[in-house]
C-alpha cells in the first residue's frame, strides 16, 4: 500500500532523507518512531505529495490522507467548515459520517477551531483526515503535547478503524510506547535513515530502541 | 449645514470607490500575503476600456461588464507574474506587482495616449436632506455596498469562499486537504482585478482617468487597507469612508489641493500605530 524505495529528499543541500526503504502492506498498522529531527515529518509530507523527491520513488497504492503534526487546523473556521474542507479531494462535503465515527465532533461543529483544546482539535484533525475517504492514512505524532487519555482515545479509534474497515496506517511517533502497543512492526528513523526495522515486540527488547525510547541516541 | 451634508454625502461616495480598491488589495493579501501594488492599474485599465468601448458604440451595461472582465483578466495575468512561479516570496512577488505596475504605463499610453479620458455615468442629481447628490455617487454607493454583502457572503457561506479563506489561514494546512493554494492565488488575483475594475468604471465617470491615475487611487486604497490590516474587510471599509469624507470635506472647505497627503499622512500614522502593537500580536498567535 505504501511502497518507498531508497527515496532521497533534500532542502537544498541539506539532505533530510537519505536512501530511506520502507513498506507498508494493505491493512498494515505500522509505526514509524524516531527523535526530533530525523526527519519523520518530511517523510510523511514526502507521502502526501507536498515535497518532492530528489531521487527515488513512492509509490501510493491508494487515497492516502495526512494528519499533520502540531494539527494544523484553520483556526478562523469552525469545526464543521474544516471538516468539510477535508472533504476537499473526495468531494464529500457532508461530515456526518465523521461525527458518526467521532461524535463529540458533533457538539464542537458551530465552534471555531482555534478555541478548542488539543485534544479537541487532534480529534477534529482526525475527522478532518477521515473527511477524504481515505484508504490510507498517515499520522504524524499523534500524542503530541495531548493528555495520555486523550491519546489513548485517539489511539482506539485508529485500532478500530484498522479492524473493522482495513484502513492501512503509518504511525509517526516519538511515544515508542504507544507505537508498540498500537503496531505490529515499526521503523526507527535517525538522521534520515532507517537504522533499524522489525516486530514491535523484538524491537521493545532492544537496548537501542529501548535508548531512543528515553530520548539517547541510537548507536 | 447643507453644504456639509453634501460634502459628507459625496465623501461616502469617493470613500465607497477607495473601499472597493482597498478590497482588492484585502482580498488578494489575505489568499496569498502578497501586497499588490499594481491594484490601481485594474481601475485605471478599466476605466480606460469603458470610455474606449463606449466611443465605439456599444452600450453601457455591456461596456462597463466588458471593462471590468478585462480587469479581472489583468489581476489574473498580474497573479500569474507574481505568484506564477512555485516558492516565489511574498516580498519578490509584491516588487513584481510595482513592476507590472509600471509597464502597464507604457502599455496604456501605446493604447490611450497619455491624456485623461472620461466617460459619462449617470446623470443629474438627487436631493437628500436639502443636500444635492449626483445620481452617479448613489450608484457608487449602492455598487459598492452590494458588493461587500457578496463578498462577505461569497467568503463566509460559500464553499469555495471558505478554501479561499482556508488558504489565507493555514497555507500549509490548505495543501494538505489538497487544495491547490497556487490556483486559490490566481482566484484572489482575478478576484482583485475585478473589484478594481468595478472601481475603475465607477470613478471615471466621476473624474478623468489617465494612465498615471493609478498612483492616487493605490495610495488611497492601501490607506483604507493598512487601516483594516490588510485582512478585515469591514474595517476597510470604514477606514476607507473616514478618508474619502476627510478629503472632500478638506476640498469642500479649501484644502483641495491636499487630498493625497491626507491620505498619505493617515497610512503613515496607521502603520507607525500597528508596527508598535505588532509585538503582542505575534505573541498571541504563536
Amino acid at each position: 500500500m505504501i511502497d518507498v524505495k531508497d527515496l532521497v529528499v533534500s532542502y537544498g543541500t541539506a539532505t533530510a532523507l537519505e536512501h530511506v526503504t520502507l513498506t507498508v502492506g494493505r491493512g498494515e498498522l505500522v509505526a514509524l518512531l524516531g527523535p526530533n529531527g530525523a526527519g519523520k515529518s518530511t517523510l510523511a509530507n514526502t507521502l502526501a505529495g507536498l515535497l518532492t523527491p530528489a531521487s527515488g520513488t513512492v509509490s501510493i497504492g491508494g487515497r492516502l490522507a495526512l494528519i499533520p503534526e502540531g494539527r494544523q487546523l484553520f483556526p478562523d473556521l469552525t469545526v464543521a467548515d474544516n471538516l468539510a474542507l477535508g472533504g476537499w479531494r473526495s468531494g464529500q462535503r457532508d461530515p456526518s459520517p465523521v461525527y458518526d465515527l467521532l461524535p463529540r465532533l458533533a457538539e464542537l461543529a458551530g465552534r471555531r477551531a482555534g478555541v478548542l483544546s488539543g485534544g479537541e482539535q487532534q480529534m477534529v484533525a482526525f475527522g478532518r483526515a477521515m473527511m477524504s475517504r481515505p484508504e490510507v492514512l498517515v499520522v504524524d505524532e499523534l500524542s503530541l503535547g495531548l493528555a495520555p487519555n486523550v491519546t489513548a482515545d485517539l489511539a482506539a479509534h485508529l485500532a478500530e478503524l484498522n479492524r473493522s474497515q482495513g484502513l492501512t496506517v503509518l504511525l509517526i511517533e516519538q511515544n515508542a510506547r504507544l507505537a508498540f502497543e498500537l503496531c505490529r512492526r515499526a521503523y526507527v528513523l535517525e538522521s534520515g535513515r532507517v537504522v533499524t526495522e522489525g516486530d514491535s515486540a523484538e524491537l521493545a527488547g532492544d537496548p537501542r530502541v529501548a535508548s531512543a525510547y528515553l530520548g539517547g541516541a541510537i548507536t | 449645514m447643507s453644504a456639509f451634508l453634501t460634502y459628507l454625502l459625496n465623501g461616502l461616495a469617493v470613500g465607497c470607490a477607495i473601499a472597493l480598491i482597498a478590497s482588492g488589495l484585502v482580498v488578494i493579501h489575505r489568499v496569498t500575503g502578497v501586497v499588490n501594488f499594481a491594484q490601481g492599474t485594474f481601475a485605471v485599465v478599466a476605466g480606460l476600456c469603458m470610455s474606449s468601448l463606449l466611443g465605439m458604440g456599444l452600450p453601457h451595461g455591456l461596456s462597463e461588464v466588458a471593462a471590468v472582465l478585462v480587469a479581472a483578466l489583468a489581476g489574473l495575468l498580474t497573479g500569474l507574474a507574481a505568484i506564477g512561479r512555485r516558492g516565489t516570496t511574498a516580498l519578490s512577488a509584491l516588487i513584481i506587482t510595482l513592476g507590472v505596475g509600471v509597464l502597464a504605463y507604457a502599455v496604456e499610453i501605446v493604447l490611450w495616449g497619455d491624456q485623461p479620458r472620461s466617460a459619462p455615468g449617470l446623470a443629474g442629481s438627487v436631493i437628500v436632506a436639502g443636500a444635492r447628490i449626483q445620481t452617479q455617487h448613489l450608484l457608487v454607493i449602492g455598487v459598492t455596498a452590494a458588493t461587500f454583502v457578496l463578498l462577505a457572503l461569497f467568503f463566509g457561506r460559500t464553499y469555495l469562499g471558505k478554501a479561499l479563506t482556508a488558504c489565507a489561514s493555514n497555507p500549509y494546512a490548505a495543501r494538505v486537504v489538497g487544495i491547490d493554494t497556487r490556483l486559490m492565488g490566481l482566484l484572489a488575483f482575478a478576484l482583485g482585478g475585478l473589484l478594481g475594475g468595478l472601481a475603475g468604471v465607477l470613478v471615471t465617470p466621476l473624474r478623468p482617468i489617465s494612465f498615471d491615475t493609478d498612483v492616487t487611487l493605490i495610495v488611497n486604497g492601501f490607506a483604507a487597507a493598512v487601516f483594516g490590516a490588510l485582512t478585515r474587510p469591514v474595517i476597510t471599509l470604514a477606514g476607507a469612508l473616514l478618508l474619502g469624507v476627510a478629503e472632500t470635506m478638506a476640498a469642500g472647505y479649501g484644502y483641495g489641493s491636499h487630498q493625497l497627503e491626507i491620505a498619505l499622512g493617515l497610512m503613515i500614522v496607521v502603520m507607525i500605530v500597528q508596527a508598535g502593537r505588532r509585538p503582542a500580536v505575534t505573541q498571541e498567535s504563536t
